[in-house]
């Protein structure tokens, strides 16, 4: 079980793990785990597979239940706050969440339509992360790093403090990598948080990086 | 960029959803063709007499529109259950209830209105009496957005099956029921020219009662799938 050293922050922690479980086919994969992460900070959750990483992604976006345990945003439970905690988070999960059939202007505009839109213009928004010659081609004709990318214009397109990506940097490319890193690295410098999984090394010195070993907790 | 106000979230989702079914054709044309090729069999079947045909129209066209719909059902959410668009609603800035009643009503431009269109040539291919037609496209216009409404709460159940659409027909088919009697029931008092006007106020609440019942449960049962 983890202890929180129980020093005085000046401000108050945005994002609050309080003893949380979660239990699967009889299964722990992980159990009272506790952390509080703080405005800069990022998260990288390790582990092999199978290991409940996308679980624990997935109950800190709220989409899922957590067996135990209960997770705070500025000192609120989640479930308590319904759409105004939605309105914080952007979630970058497995399945991209962009249509086969619409281009990617349709695809971004639906985004910025359904969340808290950023002052960012959608072309605007695809050149940073270099599609903006394919704004008008249907996303089945993409490849699936640029897919990959489109997903991740989501993060830029509106505003959100928390951003929860679960293996972000599958099948980018290194330039993409070098691209979305300083990306991140800017939201943190924003006062942003990020919490994330990842296969790959992940050499961030500037940053305050907090390393969560899921399968070294199981007993 | 402005922030989307409810209003417009609702019909740009609805318009996303229209969109899609365009380019994506075989989504609205399937049904609409099974409920046309359903209708033609039961002449072949039972034979051209006239007077029987006529006598069990109503009640064929009602039976092909629920299968038509039921049919189309599994798609409402099915695509962006697949591809991590339904989380992203889920985690909308925006109420989820909105949402998925723009994507039901999505749906019933998509299936109830063609089959609505399509009816009266049907109607007359099965020779039925032309002053029950009225009553008959009031009754599948009031009705079909209620098999959309119905519907959509089996389709948000079984999305996270991997093989639900034979589950679905069993939940969803016993549901149709009360809509099916008051059609019918108001079918049949049209041909005898009776008001009918109780049975229609009975759909309409119906309607009513199932958009209300909508708003309040069905976001939760995505939520668990």
């Amino acid at each position: 079980m983890h202890i929180l050293p129980n020093y005085s922050m000046s401000e108050a922690a945005l994002l609050k793990i309080d003893s949380l479980s979660c239990i699967r086919d009889a299964r722990i994969l992980f159990e009272h785990l506790s952390l509080s992460l703080y405005g800069g900070q990022m998260l990288l959750v390790e582990g092999h597979n199978g290991s409940g990483k996308t679980s624990l992604l997935r109950i800190l976006t709220g989409l899922k239940m957590a067996d135990e345990g209960h997770i705070y945003w500025h000192d609120t439970a989640i479930s308590e706050q319904g759409s105004d905690y939605y309105e914080r988070v952007s979630y970058v999960g497995h399945g991209y969440g962009i249509k086969r059939d619409l281009t990617c202007l349709e695809n971004l505009r639906l985004v910025q339509a359904m969340g808290n839109p950023s002052m960012i213009d959608p072309g605007d928004a695809l050149e940073q992360v270099n599609l903006y010659c394919y704004g008008n081609t249907p996303v089945s004709n993409l490849s699936a790093g640029q897919r990959r990318r489109l997903s991740l214009v989501r993060l830029i397109a509106i505003k959100a403090d928390l951003w929860i990506l679960d293996e972000p940097y599958a099948s980018l490319d290194k330039v993409s990598m070098v691209l979305f890193q300083s990306m991140f690295e800017a939201h943190l410098k924003r006062g942003g948080i990020i919490v994330m999984t990842s296969h790959h090394d992940i050499e961030m010195p500037s940053v305050d990086l907090i390393r969560l070993d899921l399968s070294a907790r199981r007993i | 960029m402005k922030r989307y106000s409810l209003t417009q979230a609702f019909f740009y989702l609805l318009q996303r959803d229209l969109t899609l079914s365009f380019r994506n054709r075989a989504e609205f044309v399937n049904p609409l063709l099974f409920f046309i090729l359903v209708i033609t069999l039961f002449p072949l079947a039972i034979g051209a007499e006239a007077a029987l045909l006529s006598r069990i129209a109503p009640g064929i066209i009602w039976v092909a529109a629920l299968l038509a719909v039921m049919l189309s059902l599994d798609s409402i959410f099915r695509s962006d259950f697949d591809d991590g668009s339904l989380e992203q609603l889920l985690l909308s800035a925006h109420p989820m209830p909105v949402l998925v009643l723009a994507k039901v009503t999505a749906h019933w431009f998509v299936t109830g209105l063609p089959l609505l269109l399509i009816s009266p040539l049907l109607v007359m291919m099965l020779g039925m009496p032309s002053e029950v037609l009225g009553t008959l496209l009031l009754t599948i216009l009031i009705s079909t957005p209620i098999l959309s409404l119905i519907g959509s709460i089996g389709a948000a159940l079984t999305v996270g099956l991997p093989k639900g659409g034979m589950i679905l027909s069993l939940l969803i088919l016993p549901l149709y029921v009360p809509v099916l009697i008051f059609t019918s029931s108001a079918i049949e008092g049209a041909s005898g020219g009776l008001d009918v006007s109780a049975q229609l106020y009975m759909l309409l609440s119906f309607f009513f009662f199932r958009c209300l019942y909508h708003h309040l449960r069905l976001h939760r049962r995505l939520r668990l799938a």
